[in-house]
């Protein structure tokens, strides 16, 4: 597996309509490590995520510049798919949003989609080594047929996770994944995502920094913005360069 | 010491008032809204019941002459057995009035029994044929015997005749099958609701399966597929008043359209149920819109960070959450297009139509235009088909409901 960073973005600026809500964003996400977007509400974290999957494409007035490039190809050019990068870039939400379909359904709709069964066994192999990996098979494997929304916030979450990756994406995007959840549930998703790791590069917004330190390897500050400083975790949570990551973690600003 | 929990300020008495008023005015407005209806049902069904029975006259028949249906003279039969029923009867005038007692379609009905069966021909057999309107009436007590002669419709004679019949149990009363299987006609003892029933049928079928689907279409693609634009916004203004047009505009256009443009046959179930369609239209389309906003994002969000497309997202994941709240509007909409009237009067769906359609391009009528011409009928028989006809079409509008019940439980999921 290459050093190279498998995410890299150039100057990359978001308008929605007039606003400007990112300014020159330039930022490498690592492969196979988990890297952390904090910032305070409305700094932009979100909007950066989105524009990696392209999600912000659904906004009408949106408008992105810079560059995004992801695996060497930038993901706004003319000839790329949006339904194949996405295929590629898995994606997590702040909410649980399972289809109000069976926990089965769920998970193999992805891969139904992009033509990746052929056969029945196919399709119940990747339902379990999806549940298997997003550590929910034990608690739903008696239970396929029932509905996802029959369950509880923390495991609809890890089914929206094991729906993620039965799509065998290379870097999953979670939106604030644990914040609507206990924190027991949060705790397993935590684990989770440190487990994932090995295979697949994650970038996840969050609010919380304990959160932010206890989960990625980097984390990028954000505010009003800007990209204000980006480093290996440990460091930016002891030694921040700048004051307003300063401020940020010390609970000045926020 | 006083308590502090006790209603003991004005103002929080007069607050409770305030309470107490308004749910008992709630609770006032609904008793009115179920009195009225409750007062309009007994009334159509007080009405209209009567239309569920009819009269009938025993006659016999002689037959013995006869070996096969040519060789009756139907007509002479069954004058000769009401003659002979009544021989003090001899005067002409008096005779042609003895030959009112029975609908003016009796001698059909004799031809009808004897095909249904042969076995009477060569026989002297006693049959049942249909009252007429008027001794209809008087047996179901609509007439009153005690007004002076010159202020009813029967006659002293008449009356007579008729009292005569029931001392020898020559009259009865039965259901009304012809109500159910016959079509429209002039002799009120013989219409029947069929014609009218199929050609509302018919017309629904055609204007269901042109507006739900162009309905969902056009929802489809102003919600989920168009971005949003002046375009767009003058599109939906312009749905919306079109929502508000009266049905009668819509009668018009089809006149002007389908008929004289293209030519489709007047009158016929295809025309009325386009006409309908293009009224229905902006309802489903409107509705349609409400329940494809009321889907959660967040289902549209998960769908497409799949790498699902945007025909993908919506037929698989927003369409079967959106289907209930289509259904319905569909159903709404066809209600109101089942109670029109107007619009089909513009594209002559309001012919005198005995023959039951046969197809969507016959000429047919529809119930509320039956409903229209009977209640515009001089004869006190019609009065109660009037009712009878109501009470079909509020039938067909409960089954309609009830389907849509059903339909809506079948795809409602939670999310």
């Amino acid at each position: 597996m290459s050093k190279e960073p498998i995410i890299t973005t150039r100057n990359v600026d978001v308008f929605y309509g007039d606003k400007q809500a990112l300014n020159g964003v330039t930022l490498d996400v690592p492969r196979n490590k988990v890297t952390s977007l904090i910032g305070p509400s409305g700094c932009g974290k979100s909007t950066f995520l989105r524009s990696l999957n392209r999600m912000n494409d659904l906004v009408d007035i949106c408008r992105v510049e810079g560059e995004i490039k992801v695996e060497g190809k930038n993901i706004y050019d003319k000839d790329v798919d949006v339904v194949a990068l996405r295929a590629h870039i898995g994606m997590v939400f702040q909410k649980p949003n399972p289809f109000p379909k069976s926990i089965f359904e769920n998970v193999v709709y992805g891969p139904k989609i992009h033509g990746m069964i052929k056969t029945k066994s196919d399709a119940e192999e990747i339902v379990e080594t999806s549940l298997r990996r997003a550590g929910l098979w034990k608690e739903v494997a008696d239970r396929l047929q029932e509905p996802g929304t029959s369950l509880s916030g923390g495991q609809q979450q890890r089914l929206c996770i094991a729906r993620a990756i039965a799509v065998k994406p290379s870097i999953i995007l979670m939106d604030e994944p644990a914040s609507a959840l206990d924190p027991i549930a949060t705790a397993v998703i935590e684990e989770l995502i440190d487990e994932l790791r090995q295979n697949y590069t994650i970038i996840i917004v969050t609010h919380s920094m304990q959160q932010a330190a206890r989960v990625s390897q980097r984390t990028a500050f954000f505010h009003m913005g800007d990209l204000v400083e980006s480093g290996p975790t440990k460091e930016l949570f002891t030694s921040p360069n700048d004051e307003r990551t300063q401020n940020y973690i010390s609970g000045r600003i926020g | 010491m006083t308590n502090l929990f006790t209603t003991a300020t004005g103002h929080l008495r007069a607050r409770h008032r305030a309470e107490w008023r308004f749910r008992w005015l709630g609770r006032l407005a609904i008793v009115f809204s179920l009195g009225f209806l409750l007062i309009m049902l007994v009334s159509i069904i007080s009405l209209g019941k009567g239309a569920l029975s009819r009269t009938e006259i025993q006659l016999s028949i002689d037959l013995s002459a006869a070996s096969t249906l040519e060789d009756v003279d139907l007509k002479k039969t069954v004058r000769t057995a009401l003659f002979t029923t009544f021989p003090e009867v001899i005067e002409r005038s008096d005779k042609r009035a003895l030959l009112k007692l029975l609908s003016a379609d009796s001698s059909y009905e004799l031809a009808r029994m004897i095909e249904d069966n042969p076995a009477l021909l060569g026989q002297e057999p006693v049959l049942w044929f249909t009252a007429s309107d008027d001794i209809d009436m008087y047996e179901k007590g609509a007439i009153d015997a005690n007004l002076p002669e010159n202020r009813r419709r029967l006659k002293d004679t008449t009356l007579g005749w008729v009292r005569a019949l029931e001392s020898h149990d020559a009259l009865r009363s039965v259901f009304n099958t012809a109500f159910f299987t016959s079509g429209d006609s002039r002799e009120p003892e013989l219409a029947g609701i069929f014609s009218a029933l199929i050609g509302s049928i018919l017309s629904l079928i055609v204007c269901f399966t042109l507006s739900f689907p162009l309905g969902i279409m056009a929802a489809l693609s102003l919600e989920e597929f168009s971005k949003k634009s002046r375009w767009s916004d003058f599109i939906e203004v312009n749905i919306n008043n079109l929502a508000a047009v009266p049905s009668i505009v819509f009668g018009l256009l089809g006149m002007a359209i389908f008929l004289n443009v293209f030519g489709l046959p007047r009158s016929s179930p295809l025309v009325g149920g386009m006409v309908l369609a293009l009224m229905t239209l902006p309802t489903i389309i409107i509705a349609s819109r409400a329940a494809l906003r009321s889907v959660p994002p967040s289902i549209r969000e998960a769908a497409l960070a799949m790498g699902a497309t945007r025909v993908q997202t919506t037929f698989h994941h927003v369409l079967p959450l959106a289907m209930p709240g289509m259904l319905t509007g569909a159903i709404v909409g066809m209600a109101r297009a089942l109670g029109e009237t107007a619009p089909l009067i513009m594209i002559g769906m309001v012919a005198f139509i005995v023959d039951v359609p046969q197809g969507f391009t016959d000429a047919a009528t529809s119930l509320p235009v039956q409903i229209f011409l009977w209640a515009d009928s001089p004869e006190r028989a019609f009065l109660e088909k009037t009712s009878a006809a109501i009470l079909v079409l509020l039938g067909l509008l409960v089954v309609m409901n009830i389907a849509a019940i059903v339909l809506r439980r079948k795809f409602e999921r939670r999310y």
